[in-house]
């Protein structure tokens, strides 16, 4: 085989080799985005209908019922401006707390409740997660000015 | 008194880096020997330097010194002394220390055992890594003092984070430190290299030892933080697929491919631009990792709260780091020449397909990591439409990951059999053959005894076993080919060192692979709610929950789960999984339970308490989950292995004459070349 040629192999095999890895990457990336919505969004109908997606807001307090099973668990998350019904079964993470931070993945349900298949809190209770913080900044934006919203959890990260 | 002069040390360190970063390169530019000099001295007084510092702000933590602000932040005098120490890097700023005393250490190291080396070389190295802890120095001490006071003093401290306060979390940092650093010293060599514009077989044969140790603490720190978060998060997951662990994770990923890219460089003076550039690589991605974890610009769930000008300021580094050397590289690079030629089969190409296979890998992963960033960043441009926060979940990393190290796996056999330069495809499937049959049987048939058969499982063990056939044949040929006869032992002892921890690390790369398969497909588990008495069977064994009793720790109060188990009705042990609540931040945590056999663990974790003494319970029975972490030790026992082969040594004698006489291959006496093929040990 003349280098000419090989050259040209070994472009080809690389070639078909990056085709191969965007191929992967676009269809792995086609299932598995999930967008992040405020209590607010969802109420406005924003949401695209039966796709999962990732709901971020606060806990609000005094919202969380258990059920006699004891796995399957009732609480409201919001933005302070609206508010989403969840549901979930399984154990809550640690730091799951009423009044704090928290994201769920799921979907709506046709009841108008949102189940959630995973729900994560994070490590560190300084910290906001994005979706969360956006969701108190959106809805402090929408609102009429002079009314405070307490955002004691700081979320300076944005 | 004592943090000041920790940030004092800390500052004298920094003016240290400073000449570091600048004379000892002019002087290797301008050939002024003095200046060159001054390379070796002035790192280990940065050393010093910073050590000093670190043993300040160590000793804050242990004395309980909250009038720094740091301490307060991350201590309390009721922790206990383990962790007081552990918290010096609990938190950013003592991180960031941490961080630079690796660097010093990786420096120190460098003047150590870089005797052998050309004046030149050595202040070109330490004078690179001189300007990296520039960066990181001022860094600390223009945005993350840790040395800062409070004034007043707080009555007590705010507490270590108690997810922290475990033993897995005490050593892991310094060793994914470790790791992530010492990939500066393969990117010094780099630098150096192209600054001197001589890259050739024995720059890579100096680089190699340095790439290998870098790669083994990043393999250890990596599989720490999985098995940490596996018994802390309480959800007995071993890995996520987070920001934060992906960011560890590509400069691993990136690292497996240098090691083997060197290896071509070394042998057949190939690859040398490609292997310049993954060394660049390599360390960028140390440094967008660091850049990830404190920017607090992904989500994620080790992020710190952090202060966007850091993040601002890491970004400005990373990109004068990347930027500068990839100036450099495109302006040097095609100065450096060609190695030795190869044909479309032999061992480079099949390396080759390593490189683009692991960093194709690493690609993918970066740009599942980075994608929400990137349409954030779109979105703020105007190219896309105002859009909702995106995240990526664990599912695309898998279906992108798992086909890409496939094919890479099936290389992994292929490629040690091949010769170097030209392999013959009719000898290379003869001597797969046999491997590639059993592997193929065992494959189908091992599912069924395990439980039930899926392809998945099939894939995996097909994987495993085909690694464990060809190192198993590799080696056998290797013992009966050997012409000692000091018996099958000597003759084994006898092998290269870095042949044999090839295998080792590939055979690692199996047990590996079993513990990912098995975990996968033959996991069972259950949350289920408990009253007092109630049972459960999980994997075979049954689990009866008799409640709960208050206990507490030296700065914990906890709910100690009391777990009988039992096996075909007889009593094999009690399991006391832990809910705690440290007193300080009244955060609860959960410590898992888990009796870990070498076959199969056992984990049970607390859930919340539900009412009436019933809880909450998660059971789980884990089959074969420590080989996972098994699998990373036998990799970095591996690269162990490797470096203490016997031609780095002899190297290391007869380096500097044979510098002179300019040649640097075949050293006279030293081993015959592990890696080298028959055909050139035959010619």
């Amino acid at each position: 085989m003349k280098p000419r040629h090989k050259r040209l192999t070994f472009i080809l095999v690389g070639l078909a080799g990056v085709a191969v890895a965007a191929g992967l990457v676009l269809n792995a990336f086609r299932g598995n985005i999930t967008f992040a919505f405020s209590p607010s969004e969802v109420v406005a109908g924003k949401v695209p209908h039966g796709s999962n997606f990732r709901l971020g807001g606060l806990v609000e307090k005094g919202s969380l019922e258990r059920e006699n099973d004891g796995l399957t668990v009732h609480f409201v998350v919001t933005d302070l401006a609206q508010n989403v019904k969840v549901t979930y079964k399984g154990i809550l993470p640690d730091l799951f707390k009423e009044g704090t931070g928290a994201v769920s993945l799921g979907k709506m349900g046709p009841d108008g409740v949102f189940h959630a298949q995973e729900v994560l809190a994070k490590h560190d209770e300084k910290y906001m997660p994005p979706e969360v913080a956006r969701a108190l900044k959106e809805a402090k934006k929408d609102k009429t000015k002079g009314m405070p919203v307490t955002m004691n959890e700081g979320g300076g990260n944005l | 008194m004592i943090p000041e002069i920790g940030h004092f040390a800390l500052i004298v360190a920094l003016c240290m880096a400073l000449v570091q970063g600048t004379l000892p390169l002019v002087g290797a530019a301008r050939g002024i020997p003095r200046w060159m000099a001054l390379a070796r001295p002035v790192a280990q007084g940065q050393f010093v330097f910073v050590a000093i510092s670190f043993i300040c702000l160590t000793y804050a933590f242990i004395h309980s010194d909250f009038s720094v602000l740091y301490v307060a932040e991350h201590s309390n005098a009721d922790l206990p002394l383990i962790y007081r120490i552990a918290g010096v890097w609990g938190g950013h700023e003592g991180s960031l220390l941490l961080w630079i005393l690796m660097l010093t250490i990786w420096m120190l190291a460098v003047t150590v055992f870089s005797r052998h080396l050309p004046e030149e070389m050595v202040a070109r190295v330490l004078g690179v890594m001189g300007l990296v802890a520039v960066g990181f120095n001022s860094f600390i001490l223009f945005t993350s003092d840790p040395f800062e006071r409070l004034l007043p003093a707080a009555a007590s401290g705010q507490d270590l984070n108690p997810l922290l306060q475990d033993p897995g979390l005490a050593i892991h940092p310094p060793m994914l430190y470790m790791g992530y650093v010492g990939f500066s010293v393969a990117f010094a060599f780099a630098i150096a290299a192209l600054l001197g514009g001589k890259l050739d077989a024995t720059w890579a044969r100096w680089s190699r030892p340095w790439t290998t140790v870098a790669w083994m603490f990043l393999t250890c720190g990596i599989a720490l933080g999985s098995w940490w978060s596996y018994y802390e998060l309480g959800w007995g997951g071993w890995w996520f697929w987070d920001p934060v662990e992906n960011a560890s994770f590509m400069p691993w990923l990136v690292g497996t491919a240098l090691i083997h890219s060197l290896a071509v460089t070394e042998k057949r003076g190939s690859f040398k631009s490609w292997t310049v550039l993954l060394a660049i690589f390599a360390f960028s991605l140390s440094l967008l990792g660091t850049f990830l974890v404190r920017s607090g610009v992904l989500t994620s769930v080790h992020s710190f709260a952090s202060d966007p000008k850091r993040g601002l300021f890491i970004l400005i580094f990373l990109v004068v780091v990347v930027g500068s050397s990839l100036m450099l590289y495109a302006w040097r690079a095609p100065k450096v020449g060609l190695g030795g030629s190869f044909a479309l089969l032999s061992r480079e190409s099949l390396l080759l397909a390593n490189n683009v296979l692991f960093t194709t890998a690493a690609g993918t992963v970066l740009l599942g990591t980075l994608a929400p960033l990137i349409v954030d960043a779109l979105v703020a441009v105007g190219i896309l439409g105002p859009t909702n926060k995106i995240s990526v979940g664990a599912p695309y990393f898998n279906l992108v990951f798992v086909p890409i190290m496939a094919v890479a796996i099936f290389f992994l056999g292929v490629g040690p059999v091949a010769k170097w330069k030209k392999a013959e495809l009719p000898e290379l499937a003869a001597r797969g053959r046999w491997a590639g049959i059993s592997a193929v049987i065992v494959a189908v048939i091992m599912p069924f005894l395990l439980g039930h058969w899926s392809w998945l499982v099939s894939l995996g063990i097909l994987m495993a076993f085909w690694i464990i056939f060809t190192v198993g044949h590799s080696l056998w040929e290797r013992l009966h080919r050997s012409r000692s006869d000091r018996g099958w032992w000597g003759r084994f002892a006898g092998l290269p060192k870095s042949f044999l921890g090839m295998q080792l690390a590939h055979f690692g790369v199996a047990i590996f692979i079993l513990g990912v398969t098995v975990i996968g497909g033959y996991e069972t588990g259950k949350d289920v709610k408990m009253d007092i008495g109630d049972t459960v069977e999980v994997g075979g064994y049954t689990f009866r929950f008799d409640g709960v009793m208050d206990t507490s720790g030296p700065n914990y109060q906890a709910s100690r789960g009391i777990i009988k188990v039992f096996k075909d009705g007889l009593p094999v042990m009690e399991l006391n999984p832990e809910k705690r609540v440290y007193h300080v931040q009244r955060q609860p945590t959960t410590e898992a339970a888990i009796d870990s056999g070498f076959f199969r663990h056992l984990f049970v974790a607390l859930g919340e308490p539900v009412g009436n003494g019933s809880w909450s319970v998660r059971v789980y029975y884990k089959p074969l989950v420590s080989w996972i972490w098994l699998g990373c030790v036998l990799m970095a026992l591996g690269g162990l292995l490797a470096i203490s082969d016997r031609r780095y040594r002899t190297l290391a004698r007869k380096q500097r004459e044979m510098l002179l006489s300019g040649a640097e291959q075949k050293l006279p006496g030293a081993h015959p070349n592990p890696a080298m093929t028959r055909a050139e040990v035959k010619s």
